[in-house]
């Protein structure tokens, strides 16, 4: 009796997962993002710890150690200032320049801020949890951004989260090119699963000079990226299927592993 | 045979709901993402009923999935399947033993990544895959088989705290009473 009570259980199990398994793509999104909505009450638990632990390594500086660090951040706005003004004064230029020549002006880009709540439990992927979602106006495919360089895009979007999927996994591909005299293209390709931070470039031509040190960024094509996000720097090349074409591996600039603060772009000129 | 109780189910369900959020939450630890579900699954079909290890296996892989790039509801497969090989011979394995829990939470937390990959691989799906997977496995195995005994003290200790405590049996015996004097 216990057995059969057993196999039938198993038999019930197995059916229900085969069914949830072949869903159809959208049910299985609104499934997925209603099942994983039962952790919202933990996604401040989250944020709050992470905030504990920051004001804890706060709490350990010295007074002359903030005043420094105070001193040294108010200089570097003295000279981002400077910056800034310099660079409106370009925009300026460009913008009439652009209206004198007949090209459509570029549009600045709309970000809005994230943090990250939680990581992929699973090793064989690499998204994250943001605490912002189709309230605050998220879609699916917005580019995101940290302050160092291009992080990934928006996969799934739920009422007040969305789910990143990170570069180097393999559903994001990024079409970037390299910063060489001829700004040769490729299409980004998977990381290693140790090494999240190293990523491939496929796809770049056979005569393509690929060097270490030179700097890789989006490019637009395929129109899911602004043209001109860091990406990260060359570490090395080598020609791949029989010398047709060139694979070379890319350090990114964003630390994914840990990621706290992102950026999520939400309009740009394409 | 072992029946379903409500409240160590209720238990069980939910030290695997905040398992798999502390899992998301937590950091790398040496590359690698841990991974306890399947030694709760041992502690889980060692000590109580059929009808707990396949809702531990429902739930606990579909939180687990709705977090994860995974789709969905292929981790639930793996834990049942765990899950019923062990309440075959449960009997024979030696339960009580931490060096026995440590090497059935080893080989569970093998066989629940490995199914997982073999069976995404099937599906035609495109995990991140290489040497390194290897070396993640053998980190996911070490700490499922350090979990196991851990998760037996700790549900050992909530029923210590929740559940009346069985009398121990007086040793006094009326048949072998020693009676003095004369009859």
């Amino acid at each position: 009796m216990l057995k059969k009570k057993r196999y039938i259980l198993l038999a019930i199990v197995a059916v229900v997962a085969f069914v949830l398994v072949n869903l159809p793509a959208s049910t299985a999104s609104r499934l997925r993002l209603a099942i994983g909505s039962q952790f919202l009450p933990f996604f401040g638990l989250a944020r709050f710890s992470q905030d504990v632990a920051g004001s804890t390594a706060d709490l350990a500086l010295s007074k002359s150690e903030l005043i420094r660090q105070n001193e040294l951040l108010r200089r570097e706005n003295e000279q981002l200032k400077a910056v800034a003004l310099q660079a409106n004064q370009f925009a300026q230029e460009n913008a009439r320049l652009s209206q004198q020549v007949g090209w459509q002006a570029k549009m600045p880009w709309r970000m809005k801020a994230a943090h990250v709540v939680l990581r992929d439990p699973a090793n064989w992927w690499s998204t994250v949890q943001i605490d912002v979602g189709s309230q605050q106006g998220i879609e699916p495919n917005m580019p995101v951004m940290a302050i160092d360089g291009l992080v990934g895009r928006i996969t799934a979007v739920g009422l007040t989260r969305s789910q990143v999927v990170l570069i180097g996994d393999p559903n994001c591909r990024v079409a970037a090119y390299v910063e060489n005299e001829a700004r040769d293209n490729g299409v980004t390709g998977d990381s290693s699963p140790l090494e999240r931070e190293l990523v491939e470039l496929n796809y770049l031509g056979r005569n393509a000079v690929i060097k270490p040190g030179h700097r890789v960024l989006t490019s637009n094509m395929g129109g899911n990226y602004p043209s001109g996000i860091p990406v990260g720097v060359i570490v090395d090349a080598r020609q791949v299927d029989y010398g047709l074409s060139t694979e070379a591996r890319v350090k990114l600039f964003a630390k994914l592993g840990s990621l706290e603060e992102v950026w999520v772009i939400t309009q740009w000129s394409r | 045979m072992v029946t379903m109780n409500p409240l160590n189910t209720f238990l069980i369900l939910l030290t695997a709901f905040v398992v798999v959020f502390v899992q998301s939450a937590s950091g790398r630890l040496l590359g690698t993402q841990l991974d306890l579900l399947p030694a709760l699954m041992v502690y889980a079909t060692l000590t109580t009923g059929i009808p707990t290890v396949a809702a531990l296996a429902l739930c606990g892989g579909l939180w687990l999935d709705s977090l994860s790039a995974n789709p969905l509801g292929i981790s639930v497969l793996p834990l049942a399947a765990i899950g019923f090989v062990l309440s075959l011979r449960r009997d024979l394995l030696l339960g009580e033993q931490s060096f026995a829990q440590f090497v059935l939470g080893l080989m569970a937390s093998f066989a629940a990544p490995t199914a997982t990959l073999l069976m995404m691989l099937t599906a035609g799906k495109n995990p991140l895959t290489g040497w390194g997977t290897w070396w993640q496995i053998a980190i996911m195995m070490l700490a499922g088989g350090i979990a196991t005994p851990l998760f037996f003290k700790f549900f050992g200790a909530l029923a210590k705290t929740f559940k009346y405590q069985e009398l121990s049996s007086p040793s006094f015996r009326p048949d072998r009473e020693i009676r003095r004097g004369r009859n």
